[in-house]
């Protein structure tokens, strides 16, 4: 019965992760299709380890397969490191020069400004931050039950 | 089991239909802006100083943002100038710049130097044409631009004193600033009296035109 209910609570964590990913991946097609935003270079690499999350989550979770975090949590820590890295250029800490992206939108170019801080780099980071805490989660979870 | 599919796909709709609901009523509310500017604020899309092309006076107004080292502009220059061909008594194409790319403002400041001499399309042709050259993103030689440019029939020294006028710096910051206004975020960009060319094409560019002088 226990092993029921955490595999059920594992299965949960998936789907959070998995409505995450969803929402992000539409979110940043609003962004660059409707609203018209050129996305910049690390805007790519960071959808390049989003997008794919979508349909790995899915195809983790009918039925769930306990090792759906050997292929997601690589692409979710990668897409983290990236959206950092992103941030801290967007906010000068890391100094524009630095950055790769010499042609095309300056990856510090600020579209939106929501409420002063929410940023598109910094949804980004949020996302990829749930992501991997649900991940984590989800880890700890199946070592429990082993 | 069951229950979950439900759920992901209750999920994933509710996901695409935020998405589609988000995007017909951005449309809608930027198109209601872009309206609002057209009647309020129409300088934003013709400025005096822009070249222009057809109708004396016009029913329509087709204002296009291009950058001429621009490839999809140079694709769609033969079509617009057959379109204002075939409307020549109803439509009036006005020039606006959007230089995104490394040498477009030095292209840019030719061909307004050019105007001197009236002979703006040629040069505009010229560039045009020969834009794979001198344009090349991968090896750009603008410097190219001077031995095509007798092609158009031009007096290249005049055109290399009159383009360093400070008057022409002034309208092409004029125009990157209009068209930051309006959103221009790619080229080239049409307007058909103010209101935004929805999806790009031939034919939609046409079909806006003929609508938008059935209506006036």
């Amino acid at each position: 019965m226990s092993r029921f209910n955490s595999s059920e609570a594992g299965w949960n964590l998936i789907f959070g992760a998995w409505f995450v990913t969803l929402i992000a991946t539409f979110g940043s097609l609003f962004f660059s299709e409707i609203m018209k935003f050129p996305p910049c270079v690390l805007c790519w690499y960071q959808r390049i380890c989003m997008y794919p999350l979508v349909l790995l989550f899915l195809a983790g979770m009918f039925p769930l397969d306990k090792r759906v975090w050997r292929y997601s949590l690589p692409l979710a820590l990668f897409g983290w490191l990236i959206a950092l890295y992103h941030n801290l250029l967007h906010y000068g800490i890391v100094p524009e020069s630095a950055s790769p992206c010499v042609q095309g939108v300056p990856c510090s170019t600020v579209y939106i400004n929501w409420a002063g801080f929410i940023t598109i780099p910094i949804l980004s980071l949020f996302s990829f931050s749930i992501i991997l805490i649900l991940l984590t989660l989800f880890l700890k979870r199946i070592k429990n039950e082993k | 089991m069951k229950n979950k599919k439900k759920i992901v796909l209750f999920a994933a709709f509710a996901v695409v239909a935020l998405f589609i609901g988000g995007a017909v009523s951005y449309n809608y509310l930027e198109n209601e802006r872009l309206g609002f500017l057209a009647q309020e604020n129409s300088e934003v899309f013709v400025r005096d100083y822009a070249p222009r092309m057809g109708a004396k006076e016009p029913d329509v107004y087709l204002v296009e943002f291009l950058d001429p080292e621009c490839e999809s502009c140079r694709a769609f220059a033969p079509y617009v100038k057959e379109l204002i061909k075939e409307y020549q008594d109803k439509v009036q194409l006005i020039v606006r710049y959007a230089p995104f790319h490394k040498n477009s403002k030095f292209a840019v400041k030719i061909l307004e130097a050019a105007r001197n001499q009236g002979k703006y399309w040629e040069v505009l042709d010229v560039l045009f044409r020969y834009q794979p050259n001198w344009g090349n993103h991968h090896n750009p030689q603008p410097e190219l631009i001077w031995y095509y440019l007798p092609e158009a029939g031009v007096d290249v020294a005049k055109i290399r004193e009159d383009m360093q006028d400070p008057a022409i710096v002034k309208r092409i910051e004029q125009d990157i600033a209009d068209g930051q206004k309006l959103g221009v975020r790619g080229t080239p960009s049409f307007y058909i009296n103010g209101a935004p060319l929805e999806n790009f094409g031939r034919s939609q560019l046409k079909a806006a035109i003929q609508s938008a002088i059935e209506d006036s």
